[in-house]
């Protein structure tokens, strides 16, 4: 705990086994281009009001995940050539809610 | 103090790459973006290994700052580069932390490793190596650092600005949203503290706001700049982000980074809290 800092940890299809999934309103999603996975992309969530809430990079698989809490958010979806994808998501204790995003 | 004496472009970056004198440092929690590429002739610093005491709550003190950059090859007199991911958080804590035990010149590669993976610079695997220095630290700044017993006594006082998102300044979430939230610490913030999320000091691809974007968030938000000021977040280092942006880029004199923050002051007996939106 007292060393664990505020990165992101990395970003893989499967939620990590320490995971309670009943205790987490899950946000997990997939960065396509052309039907293909984009890693090192950048996944900001934002809340009902715009706010920035977090942000992860993409890993291999094209993976991003946010612990968030019940309600609606946005994904927004930055790449290199100046791409930047909104995507609207609603939040559930208990639920994975899955977003794919084309860009 | 300039915005250019603390804070270099990508441009520039690219350009002094192979200046004497030079060292560009990449610092992360997770150091696997730096192992996968980097910026060449970048070395790393890794945030939770190297920077932390390994048993006790607390930075490597003096010597141990000594001896890491020692290892690492910079010299007292040498320019350090600070970049790395999160939006720089961990590369603005260790830019705070360089300047806790006085090195003088050291600056910030605006919108760290994000923008320049944005602009598709190049970035290389191969690990640089430097010759070891014999570098001597200072004894820490505490103008710049706050204690919990500090924090306690500005309340209704001093500005507090808490930079966590709207959800962990209200009590909704205990931690940034891309973590689980399991913790041991009460939720919410300390009373009277302002919430102004360190991401409002930034644009979206991580380059601060112009000086006077930044004075008007703070001055609209409620913070009267004249007072003295300490910020805080989880952890301390989205709050070294902001106490930049304060004591860096707009040249407050009394700016406080508070880096026990919440998951100390949110596991303290009897102290303060306060729940949803600031009052």
């Amino acid at each position: 705990m007292t060393t664990q800092g505020c990165a992101a940890p990395a970003q893989t299809a499967h939620l990590p086994a320490t995971v309670d999934l009943s205790n987490e309103a899950v946000i997990q999603g997939k960065v396509t281009r052309d039907g293909a996975p984009v890693s090192s992309a950048y996944a900001r969530l934002l809340d009902s009001t715009g706010e920035f809430t977090a942000e992860v990079v993409t890993g291999d698989e094209g993976v991003f995940r946010f612990f968030a809490a019940d309600g609606d958010w946005t994904v927004r979806v930055l790449a290199a050539g100046g791409v930047s994808v909104d995507t609207t998501v609603t939040a559930k204790t208990g639920e994975v809610a899955a977003v794919e995003v084309a860009i | 103090m300039s915005r250019s004496d603390v804070l270099v472009d990508a441009d520039w970056v690219e350009a002094h790459l192979d200046d004497p004198g030079l060292v560009l440092v990449e610092v992360d929690e997770d150091v696997s973006a730096y192992d996968k590429g980097h910026i060449r002739g970048a070395i790393k610093i890794d945030w939770k290994t190297e920077l932390q005491d390994p048993v006790r709550r607390d930075f490597v003190d003096k010597t141990g700052f000594e001896q890491l950059l020692s290892a690492k090859g910079i010299a007292n007199d040498d320019l350090v580069i600070l970049y790395g991911g999160n939006n720089n958080w961990f590369a603005a804590y260790a830019y705070w932390y360089f300047k806790l035990y006085g090195h003088e010149k050291v600056k910030l590669l605006d919108g760290g490793r994000k923008k320049w993976e944005l602009d598709s610079r190049e970035l290389v695997t191969e690990v640089p190596s430097r010759p070891a220095t014999e570098y001597k630290a200072k004894d820490q700044d505490l103008a710049i650092r706050a204690f919990r017993d500090e924090v306690v006594d500005a309340i209704g006082s001093k500005n507090l600005i808490d930079v966590r998102s709207p959800d962990e300044f209200s009590g909704k979430l205990l931690a940034p949203a891309h973590l689980p939230q399991e913790q041991a610490q009460r939720a919410g913030h300390v009373p009277t503290a302002r919430n102004i999320p360190w991401s409002k000091a930034a644009n979206d691809d991580g380059t601060f706001k112009s000086d006077e974007e930044l004075r008007r968030l703070y001055t609209e938000a409620g913070v009267d700049l004249s007072k003295p000021t300490i910020a805080y977040c989880r952890i301390g280092e989205r709050s070294s982000h902001t106490w930049f942006a304060l004591h860096e880029l707009l040249g407050l004199s009394d700016v406080k980074n508070y880096d026990g923050s919440w998951t100390e002051y949110g596991s303290l007996v009897g102290v303060p809290i306060e729940l949803g939106e600031a009052k």
